[in-house]
């Protein structure tokens, strides 16, 4: 193994939980897990059904750095396909979101319908007899690179490896389950915000998993008295460790001691306009905060009536865009609404409870410089990565690195 | 009121420059409306703003958790706040830049936008009733503590 391999030490004694620091700052490994990670065996976010409601409207996204075109064919179904010109390799699309009843390339007109197949070539038969494609030219020898459409409940997912397994069971029963009761009525989109995150995208895949962290770094619902670690809940992780849901529960007693000694300021603060959190439990199930993650760059989010995406991007080794995308029920009443509007000051990138992962990860690059063979530590909850009763667990963070290093060969 | 509008805007933009984020709740009326959000979204009808609060006291509320619970590195704004522009009676438009110098010196042009504004005049004294921050990206480096 060369330099940049695992270290053995780490790799065979402590196993998930040891990550030596350069695999979140070697520029090689952009290539080889835009190949072997988002080009492989895994289900990217892609849109959302009511993104792309009728036929001819499409949405321009991402699988890892590869752009791609969303878009509802004629038939009503949903094609996928890489935004990139067979010609000369430029965009067919290069806006958000559009309705056409095709695509055509701006540089040189090459015509694709809204599944991707190439149509047309501008000027094949030449000008005046002049010029011209050869003879021998067929454009249906020309193929863009399609993607395998699933949806659950509305949301869209593709992926450009044919081995990878049907969504159900890449998900598992209890990812697919919270995804299905979030996604249980047609949802609208009412924000979108990208946070640009100084980070390797990496660091913030784990920090989605990393149940530990959220009530010591994000001290806000401490600060104001408002909810204790000790609250029922738990984490669930997918049986190839890449997708989780971990659950907080509404208490069912208000006092307890589990934040005694910790760096919040237990002095009695309390919200001045308390309407901030007056929320209702919509889905009946007393869950106040929920995330679910999908390998590899997708997390949801319930934090009281807040339901938001997030899809993150990788640009660069140490760069990621974090796409936030605040949602609500297209049948929202008024009210409820207005609480979802406020409810969002906990998330986003001013969030109570969620700013301080746009620079945690900055805090790891800068602290890991040169600690390129160094490791982070992960052994809160053991060193697996089965599904616990506490979030005092880094179970959900060893299933993403299992599932990383399966695709990774490290 | 053009004349009145610019020093409210001068002395709201100081008030958060120099760190008085204290005072920066009582620029606002009790019940008011402080959004931000983007051009984008505005087009596209979108109500959520990163930053949302109908309450004087949600506004201090914000100010309370920046300084006793969110975390976040020493940083600064600049504001360079535009000519505002009427835009009614009690209304109008302004454009900003903000430029944030982080604690190690760097400075970036950190969000360029205007804001959209309804006064109200309570006996001579003027405040926001509605401040809606546009800024014309969708994109926010890192984070957003203090409020623009």
């Amino acid at each position: 193994m060369d330099q940049t391999s695992l270290h053995p030490s780490s790799t065979t004694r402590n196993g998930l939980t040891r990550v030596p620091f350069h695999v979140y700052q070697d520029p090689a490994l952009l290539d080889h897990e835009q190949r072997d990670v988002f080009e492989g065996p895994v289900w990217n976010y892609l849109c959302l059904e009511a993104d792309i409601p009728n036929p001819g409207d499409w949405r321009t996204t991402f699988v890892g750095r590869m752009p791609v075109v969303v878009a509802r064919t004629e038939s009503g179904t949903i094609a996928a396909f890489e935004n990139r010109c067979l010609h000369r390799g430029s965009l067919i699309c290069f806006d958000n979101a559009g309705h056409a009843r095709d695509f055509t390339c701006v540089y040189h007109a090459w015509r694709y319908g809204l599944d991707g197949t190439l149509k047309s070539v501008a000027f094949r038969k030449g000008v005046n007899g002049k010029g011209g494609m050869p003879d021998s030219f067929r454009p249906e020898e020309h193929v863009t690179r399609k993607l395998r459409i699933a949806t659950v409940s509305g949301l869209v997912f593709g992926t450009a490896c044919d081995r990878t397994p049907d969504i159900e069971t890449y998900l598992g029963p209890e990812v697919l389950a919270a995804l299905r009761i979030n996604a249980s009525r047609p949802l609208t989109v009412i924000g979108r915000f990208t946070e640009v995150l100084p980070n390797n995208w990496k660091l913030y895949a784990e920090n989605v998993r990393d149940t530990y962290h959220a009530s010591l770094l994000h001290v806000f619902f401490a600060t104001f008295r408002i909810n204790r670690l000790s609250q029922g809940g738990g984490v669930s992780v997918s049986a190839n460790g890449g997708c989780h849901v971990s659950t907080t529960l509404a208490p069912e007693q208000e006092t307890d001691t589990a934040y005694d000694g910790m760096r919040s300021v237990d002095d009695g603060l309390r919200l001045a306009d308390p309407s901030l959190l007056d929320a209702v439990d919509e889905h009946g199930d007393r869950v106040r905060q929920q995330i679910v993650s999908v390998f590899p760059s997708f997390a949801m989010q319930r934090t009281y009536n807040v339901l938001a995406i997030r899809q993150f991007v990788p640009r660069g080794v140490d760069r990621t865009d974090l796409n936030w995308i605040y949602l609500g029920y297209a049948d929202d009443p008024p009210d409820l609404r207005r609480r979802r509007l406020k409810q969002l000051n906990l998330a986003g990138p001013a969030g109570f409870v969620s700013m301080e992962d746009g620079c945690i990860g900055n805090f790891v690059e800068r602290g890991a410089a040169v600690a390129a063979n160094a490791s982070s530590l992960m052994e809160m909850g053991g060193a697996g990565t089965e599904s616990q009763d506490t979030r005092a667990t880094e179970t959900a963070i060893r299933g993403f690195w299992k599932l990383w290093r399966s695709m990774m060969g490290m | 009121m053009l004349s009145r509008i610019a020093a409210l805007n001068a002395e709201y933009a100081a008030a958060i420059d120099d760190d008085r984020l204290e005072e920066w709740p009582g620029f606002f009326r009790e019940a008011c409306l402080y959004k931000i959000t983007s051009a984008d979204n505005l087009r596209d009808g979108n109500e959520a703003g990163i930053v949302y609060a109908d309450s004087r006291a949600m506004l201090a509320d914000r100010v309370v958790a920046l300084r006793r619970a969110n975390v976040y590195e020493r940083q600064t704004y600049r504001h360079i706040v535009g000519t505002p522009r009427l835009t009614g009676s009690a209304s109008a438009e302004t454009p900003f830049l903000v430029v944030r110098t982080m604690r190690d010196g760097r400075m970036d042009l950190f969000a360029a936008g205007r804001y959209r504004d309804r006064l109200h005049d309570e006996n001579g004294l003027l405040r926001f009733a509605k401040r809606i921050v546009i800024c014309d990206s969708s994109h926010f480096d890192t984070l957003v503590a203090i409020p623009l």
